[in-house]
């Protein structure tokens, strides 16, 4: 992890804002796991490296967060990872009708509100 | 080693709760202190015999702290457990193990809340951790209904299903004095009730109310000696798998499924011995996932478990007999109220006795289905 500064959780945001999807690996077992951690989680062990995230995986599990009409419903998505890793996100360009769980989804960096960037997904092509 | 406890050694020699529903005016630490007066009473004891103080409130970091500057008391031990709503299986735990060791004589657990009448507002400041709050998850309900979409894609469980739940409760709700919500509920009522984070709908959830809970525990050879009849603690356990629920390896299977065969190893029985279970029914969701994961049913078969009045008045397996989270009350977390129903159930004093109740589960959910834990209580019977 040469030339990245701050504890993991910071060096994954600072990667995120220049535009970088990364995951952590543990290298002894090849277990990939989110969130960033000083260890991997369940060992302890302490040889990690950063690798480039897939970006693909699929909707494990989805919840559409009523709001007050006309404002449309916005969803919250548990994203399973191609790598194995699981977060929470948003399901950009989609709605209720035809979105559904085991959907394949492929990530994308965003912008909230602040400016901030934020981890999103869209549903791939098929 | 690992895992032993010393089943049936300690006991619930009091209990009390107080303020239930609407207690307008009232402070959460009143409401507690009320609960924890009448339980000590109930004990036949005076405050000035508690010497182990356990307490977790809603809206104080320290409540531990102020739990016993306000009751006046110096205890060899005051725990403030943060685990949520299982807070309280596991006060009892360490309880049990505290007097077990010699280490404290009277134990008090206590809990109290004014949520509904102070404005209504979840007096709680707990939010979502970092990595989910951007995503702006309900906290906690839409946990709950990422748990529940799962567990309908995987076991084609409904909402008619988790109607049953809701409708359940209201009807031992509805023969219980002290339960805040009556009436009518029907199954069609609760589908056409307002979607709030799908698939949960308004009718899918517990209450907001005041109310307060306290037990007394003490080792059970002194119990006996105590007015009331003794609650001998048979076994307990707690199991943690994660904080969020975006961390679940399987949503629809909790810890519960640790926590509960370990609570039954303890006690010595299993799920068919259970007479009645008191589990913390946040959401409709919570009492199908823990009956499944506590044994009473197979994975995946809690919805159809549910249908048609199993777990209703007059059905096979009595659960939430006081009308539970969704109809009895809900102050801000359940768990201390489960406890005490079972108790009561034991003692032959619920508002819906169910004849001689010889072994009880109470359960309790903390976060969001994060923590678990099970207590298992007996009658004298049982020793």
């Amino acid at each position: 992890m040469d030339g990245m500064t701050g504890g993991p959780e910071a060096q994954w945001r600072a990667a995120l804002a220049d535009g970088r999807f990364l995951l952590q690996r543990a290298i002894s077992s090849g277990t990939v796991f989110f969130p960033p951690r000083v260890m991997e989680p369940g060992t302890g062990e302490t040889d990690l490296e950063w690798v480039e995230a897939t970006g693909l995986g699929h909707i494990y599990s989805l919840t559409w967060v009523s709001q007050k009409p006309p404002v449309p419903p916005y969803n919250v998505a548990i994203v399973r990872l191609d790598e194995g890793a699981q977060l929470m996100s948003r399901i950009e360009g989609a709605n209720p009708e035809t979105l559904r769980i085991g959907q394949r989804v492929r990530a994308k960096i965003g912008t909230q509100d602040d400016g901030a960037p934020i981890l999103l997904f869209e549903p791939t092509g098929h | 080693m690992g895992g032993d406890f010393p089943r049936g050694k300690s006991a619930i020699a009091g209990l009390a709760t107080f303020g239930v529903g609407e207690a307008p005016g009232f402070s959460s630490m009143e409401l507690t202190a009320r609960a924890a007066l009448l339980a000590v009473e109930d004990a036949g004891l005076r405050i000035d015999a508690i010497d182990a103080l356990f307490i977790c409130q809603p809206d104080d970091f320290f409540a531990g702290l102020s739990f016993a500057e306000y009751l006046g008391l110096s205890p060899r031990f005051t725990d403030n457990n943060r685990t949520g709503g299982s807070a309280f299986m596991s006060h009892i735990i360490t309880a049990v193990m505290m007097l077990e060791a010699g280490y404290i004589d009277t134990a008090l657990i206590a809990y109290g809340s004014n949520q509904r009448t102070n404005g209504g507002k979840l007096a709680t400041s707990i939010k979502p951790n970092s990595w989910d709050a951007p995503y702006r998850p309900l906290f906690p309900l839409s946990s709950y209904a990422l748990a529940a979409a799962r567990h309908m894609h995987e076991y084609g469980t409904t909402r008619e299903q988790l109607a049953e739940v809701a409708v359940a409760a209201r009807q031992w709700a509805n023969t219980n004095p002290e339960a805040f919500a009556k009436g009518p509920l029907s199954i069609e009522e609760c589908l056409a009730s307002r979607i709030i984070s799908s698939p949960i709908s308004v009718r899918d959830c517990c209450l907001v109310t005041d109310g307060a809970a306290a037990i007394v525990l003490t080792r059970t050879d002194r119990a006996r000696d105590l007015p009331r009849p003794v609650v001998p603690v048979l076994g307990a356990a707690a199991a943690t798998w994660w904080n969020s629920i975006a961390q679940a390896s399987d949503v629809t299977t909790t810890a519960a499924a640790e926590s509960g065969p370990r609570a039954y190893h303890a006690a010595g029985i299993g799920p068919a011995d259970v007479q009645t279970v008191q589990l913390y029914d946040a959401f409709t969701i919570n009492t199908v996932l823990f009956l499944e994961d506590l044994g009473f049913c197979p994975k995946g078969e809690g919805g159809r478990f549910v249908s048609g009045g199993t777990i209703a008045p007059g059905g096979t397996l009595p659960v939430n007999t006081n009308g539970g989270g969704m109809s009895y009350c809900h102050p801000g977390m359940y768990g201390l109220f489960a406890i005490v129903e079972a108790a009561r159930q034991i003692r032959g004093e619920a508002a819906n006795q169910l004849g001689k109740i010889d072994v009880a589960l109470a359960h309790g959910n903390g976060g969001t289905l994060s923590s678990q834990a099970t207590v298992i209580l007996g009658s004298a019977d049982t020793l």
